[in-house]
């Protein structure tokens, strides 16, 4: 049974928006259990989300329409963002009208606009929330497409679903180019979702936020979207990862059986990166701000490297 | 001879007063004339004497005016130093200049009584609000605090920065967690800090107002609230204080008994600030490990003394709780397990490299800093100041215990951590070394009434550092006038100066390591 390529790419939006807090809940599960915690369960995201949309929204006097269009615009570029990654399958309408370079340039728009919403209000916090918010992404979003350019060379595409066709075709051998430029992804990964040694999504300290300080003005349902845009972009760079370096289990084609098993693959992946990356945030302290540099400096050099031993070892 | 009592004498000379009314005795005080109260601390500068407190009180109910006073610390040696301002002409020299403590002291003295530190160079309000009358001051017996204040218009002037780039970032009084209040007004160009400054007082409380309204007894209900955290070692000073006005001699078991409750005072704070400091790193594994080595003690404290925070069971007189054997044997086996535990998290926290990136050189304050503030307690200890009260003015059990208190001289964030993982482990040895040798007998005794005119003195090493304690008898035999400083009202300046060269985000690190109470700062 085949399905329309409309049905997948609506299977897909569904996903993200309805599985995303659950990956977000099933990282802070372990993360619970990790620090010899009880969790609040896979579904608290979910209950979360939904208080803060039964609750006022609260408008400084000073508030301008950025302000309050932020929120759906980060919404709604998450949601086109899921379009183009193939999560079930590769078959998606959108992707082939959009490549990897949109995607980075959704989460910039995005970022940016999350950015001028910090300053609109001109409080202290969410000007520096911004400030620091910028200098992170001028760092690495060229990282994030150096990177995915060094991945993107061995399948001379940077559409997403080529590249997962080239893998699935068998010209693909693993290349060490490969193993910088996916070292380099999850460095730039950990950044742009804000997790620790970068950001931390749990803390109250107002001074050493970034991106809560950015949205800290927020409340009600314009929180929510935002809270919930939060929660797909990370899962959303967990799919591009999976797309990029491992693609296996996704469907190449929009029969039903594929993709239902796609599903479960995916499925599969989440639980075990949610098992990776809660290993990572247990493990580390937060970095020092001007750490940031390095780190993500670190992250541009390696997905360099990769490029050149591409070139070299060709 | 004493060091302090030498340095004063060339300056004083024939005019040397020894002041009688105060208790205990082997604490010297003298009075002296206003012209001589500067001199008197330049005399104390030139021995390297640190300023432990500066306070006035209201003498008009003896007929006098304001007695206005300085405690100066030497090593061991406490010296009070008391000048006299009359009521129409309230002022007094200010020691400003010659030690930077006074600076908030003074503001405080200035704002809450009204007696003007002449040759200050900042008179704003401190504690007391900009929209309360200029002449409210509560400290003053004609004071009445049952009427409302009247509000009037008044503005606080914050220090200013100019220059390209240069921006401010309040910070409070209401802050994001669950934590008191306290405004912080930061000066910075991009993430560095230029200035930081404090503005205290939000919790206000009037606690020493309220004193003077008190029996003795009901006093020390009212200094185990002072700081919730420190209830132990603050109605142990109130006691003591209380005690040398009397003459009463506590029993030998109370004695011991009050030492247990200030040492597992002690590493209940240690283990939650332990984990805090961790966790403001974004190392939350600590935090959630140390809150749950700190709740074992506190439902121990629960079990055995009634209340987890061991609060009102230190009364004038003695102690209001007692421990029989099963207790010894359930503290030390809770101990052993603790140890255990908590040596296992300390590895972690010592061999874990990105939190040593943290903490290492973050928040320092130089020795030199620390001394010229009169810092105390654990804030002195980490910079370098072998400072302890248990130790150099060993109030009883301590003068028959060996102590080996950690100094390091960093004074840095991890130094802060550093010296409380270490005092966990001293005062757990301390606990063991009480139950071995806790003598038998009595654990209450009259405390009886002070006579009129004599005043108290007591300083006890809480688990934040060195708590002071004053009090004065009335004409009647009742408070005149109880002070009260909190480590904390010395060692927040200390924060002031550590942050200064750090970045913005590091802030929470140095407060944290800091943990100065704001309840006992701003009474």
């Amino acid at each position: 049974m085949k399905l329309y390529t409309f049905v997948t790419e609506f299977l897909q939006l569904i996903i993200l928006i309805g599985i995303a807090p659950a990956f977000t809940g099933w990282v802070r599960m372990l993360k619970c259990w990790s620090q010899g915690r009880t969790s609040a369960g896979l579904f608290q995201p979910y209950r979360d989300l939904d208080k803060l949309f039964s609750k006022d929204v609260l408008l400084a006097d000073n508030a301008t329409w950025i302000f309050r269009f932020t929120p759906y615009l980060v919404f709604g570029t998450a949601v086109l963002a899921g379009g183009i990654i193939p999560m079930l399958t590769v078959d998606l309408p959108i992707a082939y009208a959009a490549d990897v370079i949109v995607l980075v340039a959704l989460f910039a728009i995005a970022r940016f606009f999350t950015a001028l919403a910090g300053m609109d209000m001109g409080t202290a916090f969410g000007g520096m929330g911004s400030s620091r918010e910028m200098t992170i992404a001028s760092l690495a979003e060229p990282a994030m497409l150096m990177a995915i350019f060094t991945v993107s060379l061995a399948s001379k595409s940077t559409s997403l679903s080529q590249m997962v066709h080239v893998i699935y075709s068998g010209q693909y051998v693993f290349r060490p180019s490969i193993a910088f430029a996916l070292i380099a992804f999850i460095l730039i990964a950990l950044a742009e979702t804000g997790r620790i040694p970068v950001d931390n999504p749990a803390t109250h300290l107002e001074l050493t936020m970034i991106h809560e300080a950015m949205i800290l003005e927020y409340s009600g349902r314009h929180l929510a979207l935002i809270e919930w845009a939060g929660m797909m972009k990370l899962f959303l760079f967990v799919m591009l990862g999976i797309a990029v370096f491992a693609p296996w289990g996704i469907a190449s084609s929009g029969d039903f059986i594929p993709i239902l098993s796609a599903f479960f693959f995916m499925l599969l992946k989440l639980g075990i990166i949610g098992i990776g990356l809660v290993l990572i945030e247990t493990g580390l302290a937060k970095m020092r701000i001007f750490r940031m540099t390095e780190f993500l400096g670190s992250a541009f050099l390696l997905a360099t490297l990769g490029m050149l031993s591409f070139f070299i070892l060709e | 001879m004493s060091v302090l009592i030498d340095a004063i004498t060339p300056v004083l000379g024939a005019e040397f007063r020894r002041d009688e009314g105060l208790h205990p005795s082997s604490i010297p005080s003298c009075i002296v004339s206003r012209e001589k109260f500067a001199e008197t601390a330049k005399a104390m500068k030139s021995v390297h004497a640190l300023l432990a407190a500066e306070w006035a009180s209201d003498e008009t109910l003896f007929g006098r005016g304001f007695g206005i006073y300085a405690c100066y610390r030497w090593g061991a040696e406490y010296l009070i130093i008391k000048t006299e301002a009359p009521f129409d002409d309230p002022t007094f020299p200010s020691l400003t200049k010659r030690f930077l403590p006074a600076y908030r002291f003074e503001r405080q003295i200035h704002s809450l009584m009204g007696v003007t530190p002449a040759g200050h160079p900042d008179l704003r309000p401190w504690i007391k609000f900009e929209d309360w009358p200029e002449d409210a001051w509560p400290l003053r017996k004609s004071f009445d605090a049952s009427k409302p204040m009247p509000r009037v218009f008044g503005e606080y002037k914050f220090v200013r920065a100019e220059g390209e780039g240069v921006y401010e970032i309040p910070v409070g009084p209401v802050h994001a967690g669950i934590i008191e209040p306290g405004h912080f007004r930061f000066q910075a160009v991009g993430e560095d800090i230029l200035n930081l400054e404090e503005r205290l007082g939000y919790v206000h409380k009037g606690i020493e107002k309220k004193f003077e309204l008190l029996s003795w007894q009901e006093g020390s209900r009212l200094a185990g609230r002072v700081s919730g955290d420190t209830t132990v070692a603050h109605s142990l000073g109130y006691c003591m204080a209380l005690e040398t006005m009397t003459g009463c001699s506590v029993p030998e078991r109370a004695q011991w008994l009050r030492a247990l409750f200030l040492e597992r005072e002690r590493i209940a704070n240690h283990l939650g600030d332990l984990g805090a400091i961790c966790n403001d790193a974004a190392f939350a594994f600590m935090l959630y490990q140390m809150s749950r080595l700190r709740e074992i003690m506190l439902r121990t404290n629960h079990k055995l003394f009634g209340h987890r925070f061991i609060m009102d069971r230190i009364i004038p007189g003695g102690v209001a709780a007692d421990i029989d054997a099963d207790g010894k044997e359930l503290i030390l086996k809770e101990l052993k397990k603790l140890l255990k535990e908590f040596n296992k998290l300390v590895t972690i926290y010592d061999e874990n490299s990105s939190l040593e990136d943290r903490v290492r050189d973050t928040g320092i304050l130089i020795p030199d800093k620390a001394r010229e503030i009169c810092a105390v307690g654990i804030v002195a200890r980490a910079s370098g100041l072998n400072l302890d009260c248990r130790m150099q003015n060993p109030f009883p059990p301590y003068d028959r215990i060996e102590l080996n208190v950690p100094v390091l001289i960093s004074g840095d964030v991890h130094a802060r951590a550093w010296v409380r993982v270490e005092e966990v482990r001293e005062s757990i040895r301390i606990i063991r070394r009480i139950l071995e040798t806790l003598p038998s007998g009595e654990i209450l005794t009259e405390a009886g009434i002070p006579a009129p005119d004599t005043s108290g003195f007591s300083a006890v090493e809480g688990w934040r550092g060195e708590i002071v304690y004053w009090l004065q008898a009335g004409p009647n035999s009742e408070i005149n006038r109880c002070m009260v400083r909190d480590p904390s009202s010395v060692n927040w300046l200390g924060l002031e100066q550590a942050v200064l060269g750090n970045i913005v985000p590091d802030f929470p690190l140095c407060n944290k390591s800091f943990n100065q109470s704001y309840s006992g700062h701003d009474l």
